[in-house]
């Protein structure tokens, strides 16, 4: 038991170190980056040098594309990612109490997943238009799978010993489902948010990319068009740090609800 | 002798179980039969794994039985009944409530947390020695300070039958004596029936109104002996001629 206290305080000195090699470790790609162009002698339309990229980031910051489309596609991730989670929480608890209706509907359940949703995008926006909500359905059906087997796995996780203390006081099954196992599957379930926020920006631009005109996986495909690669490196870096920001929040929620938990030792996955 | 058996708190009467496993089952309990009294304090030694916590865990509503059949209050028992408190053989906190919060979960289940229940929490945080522990979370606590949280917790709710497990298991010597001395205190000002699984021998004969011996499983009773001390009991009489009878007897009756 004293043993997690200096843990959970190297973990974070950890973290710390981390943050302060940040500036070493970006300085170092850009100048590989730098390298690269110069020794490969690229042009701009197969590499552009990092001042390029940054040259166009200001121009389509100042003049609102960027924002534009990262409002879109923001939007899309987070409308499917509250959808796909809903579905998966409210699909996995009756699964994860029932060995009976996992047992029918799990065959199902993994058969669609070996869809690979890229596949199916085009489909949806045949079905459901090129517009928002294609691309939130293509969103939470990436999100689902991940999100279901954890709650799944989180609900199951609930100790029979306090199963029984709940029933040897005669809880309710609202008591059990809201005072037991919410607050004990919670650390598994926010570990499958924490995957579906990710996820959720990959199916929104496969989305955009089947078909869009809006967002920044359609400005993605403008530039490639264009031969304007330093555009694709703005949409995909805005890209890299929309996920990373959903990360960050999936976190921040983690440490907010799971305080009373000793802090896990791979802290980043 | 039917009559009287017929007005007992608890009745437990050629029960048997069994847990199924790869080859055919396994038997833990084989036709016992026991009686407890209202306000009665019993004690059950037996063996590792001869089947206390199983049987414990019947009287508590929790498991199924093959055979046999369990009165409680002159009612077959069928699921956990209200008013029963437990101590598991593990404290069995919930890792995400503090101290205090764990200690409440009975009375906020029966919607009875007011001002005046949350001055008796306090009175029972203080009473297993927790003061200054309040809001402390579980992975804090050391085993015997959780298992005395789970004591608290089972007392809170003043259920008539306690139903405990081990409960002084990770306690030392001395926490052990004292936290034996205050039960026996609220044993007598409440009026409960108790039953309690020990593995210690002299603990159970300085407790108990009658001691139960269990057979390694499958588990038969050996020797039902009743504690004939006089109440209150002092610790002085844990050396005292009679004592050590008794517990020389119930140590022949676990090792045959
Ligand atoms: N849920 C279960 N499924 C299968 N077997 C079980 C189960 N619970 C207990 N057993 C078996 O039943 C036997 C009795 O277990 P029990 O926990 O009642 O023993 P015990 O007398 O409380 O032992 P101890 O003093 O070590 O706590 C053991 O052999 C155990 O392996
Ligand atoms: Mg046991």
């Amino acid at each position: 038991m004293k043993k997690d206290k200096p843990d959970r305080r190297s973990t974070r000195r950890g973290a710390h170190t981390g943050l302060i090699l940040l500036p070493f470790t970006v300085s170092l790609a850009i100048l590989v980056w730098y390298l690269v162009v110069w020794l490969g002698e690229l042009q701009p339309f197969i590499l552009p040098t990092p001042g390029l990229v940054m040259q166009r980031f200001l121009q389509v910051l100042g003049n609102g594309t960027l924002l534009r489309h990262f409002w879109v596609t923001l939007g899309e991730v987070l409308a499917g990612l509250a959808l796909g989670a809903l579905a998966a929480i409210v699909t996995g608890y009756p699964l994860a109490k029932s060995r009976r209706l996992e047992r029918l509907l799990a065959p199902y359940i993994v058969a669609s997943q070996s869809v690979p949703v890229v596949a199916i995008a085009p489909l949806l926006v045949i079905w459901f238009g090129p517009g928002l909500l294609s691309k939130v359905l293509i969103c939470s059906l990436i999100v689902f799978f991940p999100i279901l087997i954890n709650t799944v796995v989180g609900v199951r996780a609930v100790p029979e010993d306090l199963h029984d203390l709940m029933r040897s006081l005669k809880a309710s099954r609202w008591q059990i489902f809201s005072l037991l196992e919410v607050p004990a599957a919670m650390p598994v379930l926010l570990g499958g948010l924490r995957i579906g926020a990710t996820l959720a920006v990959i199916g929104a631009v496969v989305g955009e990319f089947v078909g869009s005109d809006r967002g920044l996986g359609f400005l993605i495909n403008v530039g490639r068009g264009q031969y304007d690669v330093a555009l694709v490196f703005v949409a995909v870096f805005s890209l890299v740090f929309m996920a990373l920001v959903l990360y960050g929040l999936v976190l921040l929620a983690e440490r907010r609800l799971l305080a009373w938990q000793q802090r896990p030792k791979d802290e980043l996955i | 002798m039917s009559h009287k058996l017929a007005s007992s708190y608890l009745i437990v009467e050629d029960l048997s179980a069994s847990f199924a496993n790869g080859n055919g089952g396994l038997n833990v309990l084989d036709r016992i039969s026991f009686t407890v009294e209202e306000a009665e304090f019993v004690c059950l030694l037996g063996p590792s794994g001869s089947g206390k916590s199983t049987l414990l865990r019947i009287l508590a509503g929790l498991l199924e039985y093959q055979s046999g059949q369990v009165l409680l209050e002159g009612r077959s028992l069928r699921g956990p009944r209200a008013g029963v408190g437990i101590v598991f053989q593990k404290s069995n906190l919930m890792p995400w409530r503090t101290v205090r919060e764990n200690i409440q979960l009975p009375l906020e289940l029966q919607k009875e947390l007011d001002n005046r229940s949350q001055a008796d929490v306090q009175e029972l945080i203080e009473l297993v020695g927790l003061d200054g522990f309040e809001d402390t979370l579980p992975r804090d606590l050391s085993g015997g300070m959780a298992q005395r949280v789970a004591i608290a917790r089972a007392l809170v709710h003043d259920p008539g039958l306690l139903l405990l497990d081990e409960p002084f298991g990770a306690l030392d010597a001395l926490t052990r004596e004292r936290m034996a001395s205050e039960l026996l205190r609220i044993w007598n000002a409440r009026q409960k029936t108790v039953f309690m699984v020990t593995h210690d021998i002299s603990e159970a004969v300085y407790l108990a109104d009658r001691v139960l011996a269990f057979s390694d499983r499958p588990a038969r009773i050996t020797l039902d002996l009743a504690i004939n001390l006089p109440r209150p009991r002092l610790p002085e009489m844990r050396y005292t001629p009679g004592f050590g009878m008794m517990a020389q007897q119930l140590r022949a009756a676990l090792q045959s």
